[in-house]
């Protein structure tokens, strides 16, 4: 039976939820929308981020957004330090550099997960903060604080990287890499130490979106699977490397997803983010905010 | 070339090693290093290292692991023949297992099987094992076994009958009042076999349903779906989820609310069961009514459980697995001893002959007596269904102690009475 209240909590929800999954796509939109780089390693990296917010949470009750600030220089080094890798032994080489790429970051991947496992052991991980638990009232809606700190801090984000890349000496260089790499090398630039300075800010940001993965949800290793499709959907329905737009897909798909779990049943759910993703390329095959090449 | 010839008076070097040889064997030295020759009894296993899975697959295979280091520290089975596992890593998937028990059997040539942990790894296996006619330990799937009809089939689990887990469930609701359901389920094969028997059984009681939905797997937010249900205001909620999902739905249950005329939340919710994820959810977790396997009530030590947890909890520390370790390692342990006793009555590994004595005994464990019915599963149900009673959060020492899980059903192992409605049991 239909019902107005359930369907209006379910946009509610739908673009908070999507907001979450914008925050944990943005580093990917960097680095897969404009570099190129076939980062399948990227949702391993957020995992790794969460557990170490969970690690600050738990022995030094430190806050998880605030963990996840602290550990974005580090994350950031570990950008530069893997793009370099990738660099040194595959993408340098030629012209099916992607296709070995792809096999370096899941070998990443793998290595990143087994990392965790070991020190962490396999089970589920969670913080404790006083925004988790605990729902805002609006009316008959109840919605749940952890969520509106994803819609905040993604916006936050959202923000500032486009600021950043549209108005920063670097933030320009790294839109101009992406665009023609031969040409910023002929204007005296290093293409490679742009596209590393931008490896580091994706992979930094996701120290705050791993943040917001452990405060969404429980953390166990391996949660990196579920997100591979997701964030890949995310980026691509937007369109390569635009922020915003990267942020609007995402709760296009947010809601969405709420909307068939509420309204038309749960076991649909999964197959609309792809679904979607099929029709906007088929429309668009830019993405619904790319620029056509 | 030359010849070797041996001198009269003279002994060889090959008669003097054989000489030797016997010697030594007859010295109670001697005898011990022979039994070490003897061919191990090998048992062939996936289990789930990584994945969703692991933290129940890595404490069960402790329990294994618990019970094979005893019976070779005894000296090991049929005279003197040590126990050796064969385990590997399945990841928690379904589509692994068929490959890992192929090489099993036919690379490995291992004696004996026992079967992953849960229902989705090992309902693959299940038609491979019935077609070679093999023998298999089940550990913790849920009715594998009912559409294939393997007869030697034997799970460790304390399932009992296929619909006395909602039974019991739904019954201890009734009792406080319920006159209507929902039903939330994992879309895996496990949670939709627990929920096509609530379903059977609430059609036999006229108990309407007014909520039923499975929610996919890795869903990230539940807020949506515990509206819904919510909205469809039920009296009894039975929950059929996996570890991932378990808390996510508690959360959202937190934050949303489930309403007042709720008198019993939960019943299936697998990761309740494990200390990280307890201590995790804290005061979350109090007033679900939720299955449970062992608990540490005086009613539930039997001949072997204290010493079998004082190793566990010892053994556990240095393997980063779960402390507590009640919900599958001991029935680990009694896939052990189960076997352990069908090859000591057999007095061979011979499949059938341990099948017919499985079939047709009692056999003592660590978790009580287990008898089998045709099908496999147990003769009579042991699950409990158990109320989370004054949990605090971050303490995992707190599950140690009785009285905070007070068994509701069987009525022999009863420990306390059912606070309701949920929402008040909460507080």
């Amino acid at each position: 039976m239909f019902s107005f209240d359930l369907l209006l909590d379910a946009v509610v929800i739908g673009v908070l939820l999507g907001c979450f999954y914008g925050a944990v796509s943005l580093g990917l939109s960097v680095s897969f929308g404009l570099l190129d780089v076939p980062h399948v390693a990227h949702p391993a990296f957020l995992v790794l981020a969460s557990y170490a917010v969970y690690f600050l949470n738990e022995h030094y009750a430190v806050d998880p957004l605030l963990a996840g600030l602290l550990i974005t220089p580090v994350f950031f080094l570990l950008g530069l330090v893997a793009y370099r890798l990738y660099y040194e032994t595959f993408e340098k080489r030629g012209s099916d550099a992607a296709v070995r790429g792809i096999a370096f970051f899941f070998g990443v991947a793998f290595i990143i997960e087994v990392l965790i496992i070991l020190q962490f052991g396999v089970d589920q991980r969670s913080v404790t903060a006083d925004y988790i638990g605990r729902a805002w009232r609006l009316g008959d809606i109840r919605i749940p604080y952890r969520l509106l700190v994803a819609f905040a801090v993604a916006t936050a984000l959202t923000v500032l990287l486009t600021l950043y890349l549209s108005r920063t000496f670097m933030g320009r260089a790294i839109r101009a890499v992406a665009q023609d790499q031969e040409a910023l090398r002929l204007m005296g630039a290093n293409p490679i130490k742009i596209k590393q300075w931008a490896f580091g800010i994706a992979t930094a940001v996701l120290g705050i979106a791993g943040a917001l993965l452990i405060i969404v949800a429980p953390v166990d290793p391996t949660l990196d699977r579920a997100y591979i499709g997701r964030t890949f959907c995310v980026v691509v329905m937007a369109g390569l490397g635009s922020m915003g737009g990267t942020l609007v897909a995402a709760i296009i798909l947010g809601v969405a997803e709420t909307i068939v779990l509420t309204m038309f049943g749960a076991s649909w759910a999964p197959a609309i983010s792809f679904a979607m993703l099929l029709g906007v390329l088929a429309v668009r095959p830019q993405g619904l905010f790319g620029r056509r090449s | 070339m030359s010849k070797k010839v041996s001198k009269p008076g003279s002994i060889s070097r090959r008669r003097l090693l054989a000489t030797a040889g016997a010697a030594l064997a007859a010295t109670p030295l001697g005898v011990k290093l022979v039994q070490g020759q003897q061919t191990p009894i090998r048992i062939g296993m996936s289990m789930p290292q990584t994945g969703g899975l692991a933290g129940g697959g890595k404490a069960s295979l402790l329990g294994i692991e618990i019970w094979r280091d005893d019976v070779n520290a005894k000296g090991g089975l049929l005279g003197g023949r040590k126990i050796e596992l064969v385990v590997y890593d399945d990841k928690s998937s379904a589509s692994e297992t068929p490959a890992i028990y192929s090489k099993l059997i036919d690379v490995d040539k291992v004696d004996l099987l026992f079967a992953p942990y849960a229902t989705v790894p090992t309902a693959p296996i299940m038609p491979m094992v019935k077609q070679r006619g093999l023998l298999l330990i089940g550990n913790f799937s849920f009715q594998v076994n009912s559409k294939v009809g393997h007869d030697m089939w034997f799970n460790n689990a304390p399932w009992g009958p296929a619909d006395s887990w909602a039974t019991s469930f739904l019954d201890i609701g009734q009792r406080a009042g319920g006159k209507s359901m929902a039903l939330l389920a994992a879309d895996q094969e496990f949670a939709q076999n627990l929920a096509k028997t609530a379903r059977e059984v609430a059609a036999k009681r006229n108990l309407p349903i007014v909520f039923d939905q499975a929610y996919p797997p890795n869903t990230v937010e539940f807020s949506s779906i515990i509206r819904a249900l919510k909205a469809a205001k039920p009296d009894i909620v039975y929950v059929a989820s996996y570890p991932p999902d378990s808390a996510g739905i508690l959360r959202a249950v937190n934050e949303i609310g489930i309403g007042d005329n709720v008198k019993v939340f939960g019943g299936g919710m697998v990761g309740l069961q494990f200390g990280a994820v307890m201590e995790n959810m804290g005061s979350l977790l109090n007033g679900v009514v939720n299955y449970n396997t062992w608990l540490p009530e005086k009613s539930m030590y039997f001949e072997g459980t204290k010493e079998f947890f004082d190793k566990y909890t010892k053994r556990a520390v240095e393997a980063k697995i779960d402390p507590l370790g009640y919900y599958l390692a001991p029935f680990g342990y009694a896939s052990g001893q189960l076997i352990e006793q069908a090859i000591n009555a057999a007095g061979s590994l011979e499949q059938k002959a341990l099948a017919k004595y499985l079939r047709e005994n009692t056999h003592k464990t660590i978790v009580g007596s287990i008898a089998f019915s045709p099908d496999g599963e147990r003769k009579e149900t042991a699950v409990l269904q158990a109320q989370f009673r004054g949990v605090v959060d971050k303490n995992m020492e707190q599950f140690r102690s009785s009285g905070r899980q007070v068994i509701l059903f069987p009525e022999n192992l009863k420990s306390g009475e059912l606070v309701a409605p949920f929402e008040a049991a909460r507080k």
